[in-house]
C-alpha cells in the first residue's frame, strides 16, 4: 500500500510552463509551415539564387526550372500537393522520432507524463514497445535521409552566391549559411548519430578515430534540445526571409554586388 | 538568523494518514533534514524517517519536498521563502511503512534480476586488463548512490502500479547499460534490456535524468544509447527482413 495522498501533484511551481510554451512553439511553427508548404510560392529568389530550405530539393514538374538544381524526375503533383510533399515525410519523420522531440511531445501533447512528479491522465501505459510508437526505433533511418538533405541544403546555400549577375553576397546568403549550419550541428548532435558515429563500440581503445568523433558528437549531443529549437526556428525565418525578397516585398540587403 | 516556519509533514501508515501542520525552527545553514530532526526531538517524538549520512552520500533520506523527489539532507532551507510551507511527503512509488519511510525492496528484487558481470572465460580475475577509455562510460553510473530517486520519479511506476512487473526502472536499467558497456563483460544484454527489463516502456522524458541527486545522465548517457543497440539487434528491418526469410531466431 503506498501513502494515501489524494492530490495529483504537490508541487508547487510553474510545472506546467514548460509544457505549455512547448505546444504554444511546435503549434505556431506547424501553422506556419503548413501555411508555406500549400502556397507553393516565393520559395525561390531568381534574382540571386535564393532557394528556400523548404522547397529544396524541387523536385517534380510544377517547380520554377531553375529552382530544381537536382533535376525534375517527378511528374506534376494533382490537387492542392506541392513539392515539398516528397521531403516532408522525411524531415518530419526526423523531427517526429527525434530523441528530444519526443520528450517533448510525449511531455507536453500527450501528458505522459506532463511533468516530473505529476500524474499522467491515461489509466494505461505501454511506453513505446507497441505499434505505432514502437516505430519510433526507425530514428536512424530518418537520420541517414536528413543526412541526405542536409548536403542539398549546403549545395543550395553554396550555389547561392552566385545569381544573375555573377558572384555576390547579400543577407540572404548569410542566413542560408547559418541555416546549414545550425541544421548541421542539429543532426550531428543526434543521439542515433552519436551511437552510429562510435557509441556503439564496446572497445573505445581499439578505434581511436571513432573514439575521437564520438567525443566530439557528445559536447554536441548535451546541447541537442537547444540545437533542435534553435535549427527548427532558424528554418522558418529562413523561409520567411526568402518569401519576403522573393514576393518583393523587403529587397534583399546586399554586401557584395 | 532562526525564524518559524510552517511545514505539513505526512504522517500515517499503510491503514492510512495524511498532512499535519507544524511550526517548527528554522536556523541559518540547515537543511530540511535538520527541521525534520527539531520536529522530531521537540513535538513528535515518534516521526519516522530514515537518513543515515547526511552528507548526500548513503541514499536513505529520500523523500518529497512540495511535491518534488529529493535528498532531505542536501535539500537546503535557503531555496524557501520564510512565508512558506514546506510540505514533505514520502517516495509516492513504493509501499509506506510509516510517516516518511517507505518500503524500497521493489529496487532490490530488480537489481537481482540483472545477471551478474559475466568476464571471458579464459581470464582469472586478477588477469583483467582494461583501458580507463573503455570504462569512462561505466564509471559515470558508479557514481549511483541508489536513493531510489528516479524510481520513485519514472512515471511508468510511479502512475501504473501494474507496470512493476515489467519494468526495471532507469536505476537497473542503467545497471545493464553499465555491464553491457564494460570492456569485458560477455553478457549480451541488450536484447534482455527490452525483452526482459522494460526498456520499450520508458518513453525517454527525462525526469529520472532530472532529480538524480549525482547529476548522472541516465537518459542520454544509458537508456537512449540502451535504445539504440536494441533497434540494432530488434528493430533493424535488414535483419528483421532476414530473419522473416530464413526463419533465423535473433
Ligand atoms: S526517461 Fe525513461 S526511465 Fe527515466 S523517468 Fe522517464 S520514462 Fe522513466
Ligand atoms: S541513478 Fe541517481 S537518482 Fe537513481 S538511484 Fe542512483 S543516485 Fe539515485
Ligand atoms: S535524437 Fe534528435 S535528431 Fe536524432
Ligand atoms: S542522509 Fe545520506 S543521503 Fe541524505
Amino acid at each position: 500500500m503506498r501513502a494515501q495522498i489524494s492530490e495529483r501533484t504537490l508541487r508547487t511551481d510553474r510545472w506546467w510552463l514548460s509544457p505549455l510554451l512547448t505546444v504554444a512553439g511546435l503549434g505556431l511553427i506547424s501553422v506556419y509551415a503548413a501555411i508555406r508548404t500549400f502556397m507553393n510560392d516565393y520559395y525561390w529568389v531568381s534574382e540571386y539564387h535564393y532557394l528556400t530550405p523548404m522547397y529544396s530539393p524541387c523536385l517534380s514538374a510544377e517547380c520554377v526550372p531553375a529552382a530544381s538544381h537536382f533535376g525534375q524526375p517527378l511528374p506534376e503533383l494533382p490537387g492542392f500537393l506541392t513539392p515539398p510533399i516528397f521531403i516532408i515525410p522525411f524531415l518530419l519523420g526526423f523531427r517526429i522520432t527525434c530523441y528530444y522531440y519526443r520528450k517533448a511531445y510525449y511531455r507536453a501533447a500527450w501528458m505522459s507524463p506532463p511533468a516530473c512528479a505529476v500524474a499522467e491522465p491515461h489509466k494505461t501505459y505501454t511506453g513505446e514497445t507497441k505499434a505505432p510508437l514502437i516505430a519510433q526505433n526507425l530514428h536512424r533511418y530518418f537520420f541517414y535521409a536528413a543526412s541526405l538533405l542536409l548536403l542539398v541544403n549546403i549545395y543550395d546555400a553554396i550555389t547561392a552566391f552566385v545569381g544573375e549577375k555573377g558572384f555576390g553576397i547579400g543577407l540572404g546568403n548569410i542566413i542560408l549559411l547559418v541555416n546549414v549550419g545550425l541544421l548541421a550541428a542539429y543532426t550531428a548532435s543526434c543521439h542515433s548519430c552519436r551511437h552510429i558515429m562510435g557509441g556503439k563500440l564496446k572497445h573505445f581503445s581499439k578505434h581511436p578515430v571513432r573514439y575521437w568523433m564520438w567525443q566530439k558528437i557528445s559536447k554536441l549531443n548535451a546541447k541537442h534540445m537547444q540545437l533542435a529549437w534553435a535549427s527548427l526556428i532558424f528554418v522558418c525565418l529562413t523561409d520567411l526571409y526568402i518569401a519576403l525578397v522573393a514576393s518583393g516585398v523587403i529587397g534583399d540587403l546586399r554586401i557584395v554586388n | 538568523m532562526g525564524y518559524q516556519g510552517n511545514f505539513r509533514v505526512w504522517r500515517g501508515d499503510e491503514d492510512g494518514g495524511g498532512l499535519e501542520d507544524f511550526t517548527v525552527e528554522v536556523n541559518e545553514g540547515e537543511v530540511v533534514l535538520d527541521v525534520i530532526h527539531r520536529l522530531q526531538a521537540t513535538q513528535a517524538g515518534d516521526l519516522a524517517v530514515r537518513w543515515n549520512c547526511k552528507a548526500g552520500k548513503c541514499g536513505s533520506c529520500s523523500a518529497e519536498i512540495n511535491g518534488r523527489p529529493r535528498l532531505l539532507c542536501m535539500t537546503r532551507m535557503s531555496t524557501f521563502t520564510e512565508g512558506e510551507t514546506i510540505t514533505i511527503t514520502p517516495m509516492r512509488t513504493f509501499p509506506i511503512i510509516r510517516d516518511l519511510v517507505t518500503d524500497v525492496s521493489f529496487n532490490y528484487t530488480k537489481a537481482r534480476e540483472i545477471p551478474s558481470f559475466k568476464p571471458p572465460k579464459d581470464l582469472a580475475p586478477g588477469e583483467y586488463r582494461m583501458q580507463q577509455i573503455d570504462v569512462e562510460r561505466s564509471q559515470e553510473f558508479r557514481k549511483c548512490i541508489e536513493c531510489f530517486l528516479c524510481q520513485d520519479t519514472c512515471h511508468v511506476i510511479r502512475d501504473h502500479e501494474e507496470n512493476k512487473e515489467a519494468f526495471a526502472g532507469p536505476r537497473f536499467l542503467m545497471r545493464v547499460a553499465e555491464l553491457e558497456m564494460h570492456p569485458l563483460d560477455e553478457g549480451g544484454r541488450t536484447v534482455a534490456a527490452q525483452e526482459t527489463h522494460g526498456l520499450g516502456l520508458c518513453n525517454i522524458t527525462k525526469c529520472c535524468s532530472e532529480v538524480c541527486p549525482e547529476h548522472i545522465k541516465i537518459t542520454d548517457n544509458a537508456l537512449i544509447p540502451m535504445k539504440e543497440r536494441v533497434a540494432d539487434r530488434k528493430y533493424d528491418p535488414v535483419v528483421w527482413l532476414g530473419n522473416k526469410i530464413f526463419r533465423r531466431q535473433s
